[in-house]
């Protein structure tokens, strides 16, 4: 390759181009790279290239205790933080043989909705954005604000929330936020009639979605993905109707599933899933039981003081936060697999325990990695401009993938 | 979720037709079969006939210096295979030598593995045979050593830092 870049240039229209997309991109979504190979304008071959927010996460948690790995979580999918904190309690809580009270259980559901709207929102701006509807993407970022200030309201924190606990969630929720959450419920489902007006039927919207990325039921499966991509597709796989965890078996909801596996049926997809979202949030809240929010059978915590002053290599010895009972074996020795329906498709935690206080190994099946490996097949024989389209629709997150 | 009844008749069919590469089948929150390199490939492409049809998960793990219990390979590559009609979830553990760490890939049943299997290669430095292409994934192309193995230390030393980085940070302040 190098010795030819000094000889005279071919024409671009005969030989195969390649360009580098990324990783600095405003239409890849955070640091994608992606290597093309073009004749003209169409997509001959693609590959993408990751790595580049690679903060090892895996590694961090085997060096940490339970709790400390519960804020590493929110750094996966930043975008709905909630899920990726329930995801994990869920699989520690498993390992202790514990389960939220009642309460705790149907706020984690609460939450766990709410992130899923305020991410579907980011993913819809800046989808129509990528594609050039500017509108949408103002009004998305409105509403998100709202969901964002419930989420202050709620834990103090807006992105990394670190809301749900081991064994429940921090903290109980004031009537009066609970109430705000509420009477938000219709203005949502107001705005998602606005935002399927400006777009289901939008000429320009159709000519740039419909037969784009197209992926049958069975190709899905084969490149494992997940959660609105796959249901696109028209297989009704969600974790939340399959293995259902909290306060899912207790709310009733719809899974929304597409026909023809296309950009479009993908949106619709979403959209549907938002009204649903909304339906479980409303049950959360009208069905909201008394009681506690943390379970008496979660271990306590030991803050170590000064814990902060400690230095990064003592990490290694000393956990500034722990299980007080960490010495007494609490944690069974074994393994298991966990998963929750993210929004991005299903997050999924392995872990493996020795019995100590750290996890042994913990992998986390992201669903950003496996559809940004599925990009190259969705991808070929498009455009460019169709590619942004495609790397939109499939909702991914570059935290998530790198870990 | 049962896990007893949907046992009794896969065991009991796979113990018949592979009776020389599983090992142990335990109970834990799902039916794990542990195998054999040799033939777990056979084994896993039945289970994608039997509806298992789902590769969910393939990670591999380290089991140097496990406390608890004494494991007969240092490595362990793990498949998480999921049936979406009957809803059930099974894992497949396989031992790896850590001598000759290498596994069968399952590029050619699923292709979905291709990104799993790199970053296993990637992390744990697992060779997979057959797969169309084995490089780093997360990790720069020219990375030394396996990040999640166990004796890879969390906190590199001046010596050990990442290849060519120093000789990097030379040419930026010489530049200057």
């Amino acid at each position: 390759m190098p010795e030819n870049r000094l000889s005279e240039p071919e024409d671009p229209f005969l030989s195969v181009l390649e360009l580098q997309m990324g990783p600095q991109h405003p239409s890849t979504h955070g640091v994608l790279k992606l290597h093309l190979k073009l004749e003209g304008e169409r997509i001959v071959d693609c590959e993408p290239i990751v790595g580049f927010l690679h903060r090892g996460l895996e590694k961090l948690a085997e060096n940490f205790t339970y709790p400390q790995v519960l804020p590493l979580t929110d750094r996966l999918d930043y975008i709905s933080a909630m899920n990726n904190n329930t995801g994990y309690c869920l699989v520690v809580e498993r390992l202790l043989g514990i389960e939220p009270p009642p309460r705790g259980k149907y706020l984690r559901t609460m939450v766990c909705e709410l992130a899923r709207i305020a991410s579907h929102l980011l993913w819809l701006a800046t989808h129509a954005l990528d594609i050039g509807a500017m509108t949408v993407f103002l009004y998305c970022f409105r509403e998100r604000e709202q969901i964002l200030n419930f989420f202050e309201e709620i834990c103090g924190a807006r992105l990394t929330v670190s809301y749900p606990r081991i064994g429940g969630v921090r903290m109980d929720v004031e009537e009066a936020t609970l109430e705000k959450v509420y009477n938000f419920l219709p203005e949502m489902e107001r705005r998602i009639d606005e935002y399927e007006g400006l777009l289901s039927e939008n000429r320009i919207w159709l000519e740039r979605t419909v037969g784009v990325g197209v992926i049958t039921a069975e190709e899905a499966i084969a490149y494992g993905l997940t959660g609105p991509s796959l249901r696109g597709s028209g297989v009704p796989y969600d974790v939340r109707k399959h293995f259902p965890y909290d306060a899912y078996p207790e709310v009733e909801f719809e899974v929304p599933v597409g026909k023809n596996g296309d950009t479009y049926d993908r949106y619709k997809c979403r959209l549907q899933e938002m009204r649903q979202s909304i339906r479980i949030i409303r049950q959360c809240i009208e069905k909201l039981p008394e009681g506690e929010v943390v379970s008496e059978l979660t271990p306590d915590l030991d803050m170590m003081p000064g814990g902060r002053m400690l230095k990064a290599e003592a990490f290694n010895e000393v956990a500034f936060i722990s299980f007080l009972q960490e010495a007494k074996e609490i944690f069974p020795k074994g393994e298991l697999y966990s998963a929750v329906e993210g929004a991005k498709g299903e997050l999924g935690f392995y872990l493996v325990s020795d019995g100590s206080g750290r996890p042994y190994r913990l992998h986390i099946r992201a669903p950003s990695f496996i559809h940004i490996s599925a990009i190259p097949k969705l991808a070929k024989d498009h455009l460019i401009a169709d590619l942004v389209a495609i790397i939109g629709t499939l909702d991914i997150v570059m935290g998530e993938c790198d870990r | 979720m049962g896990l007893l009844e949907i046992a009794m008749d896969l065991l009991a069919e796979l113990r018949e037709k592979f009776p020389k590469v599983v090992l142990e089948v335990l109970e834990k929150d799902a039916l794990t079969i542990v195998c054999r390199r040799e033939g777990s490939l056979e084994l896993i492409s039945y289970l994608k006939e039997k509806g298992f049809k789902h590769l969910i998960d393939l990670c591999g793990v380290d089991y140097q210096g496990y406390k608890s219990e004494k494991k007969p390979e240092r490595f362990e590559v793990v498949y998480h295979l999921y049936n979406l009609d009957e809803k059930k979830l099974i894992r497949v553990k396989v031992l790896i030598p850590e001598n000759d760490a290498w596994q069968y890939s399952v590029t050619g049943l699923w292709k979905t593995a291709n990104w799993f299997e790199r970053e296993c290669y990637d992390m744990l430095g697992i060779v997979f045979k057959g797969h169309p292409d084995l490089r780093r994934l997360l990790m720069p192309e020219d990375w030394e050593g396996y990040p999640l193995r166990k004796d890879y230390p969390l906190f590199l030393t001046e010596e050990n830092e990442w290849k060519g980085y120093k000789e990097f940070l030379a040419s930026v302040r010489g530049a200057k």
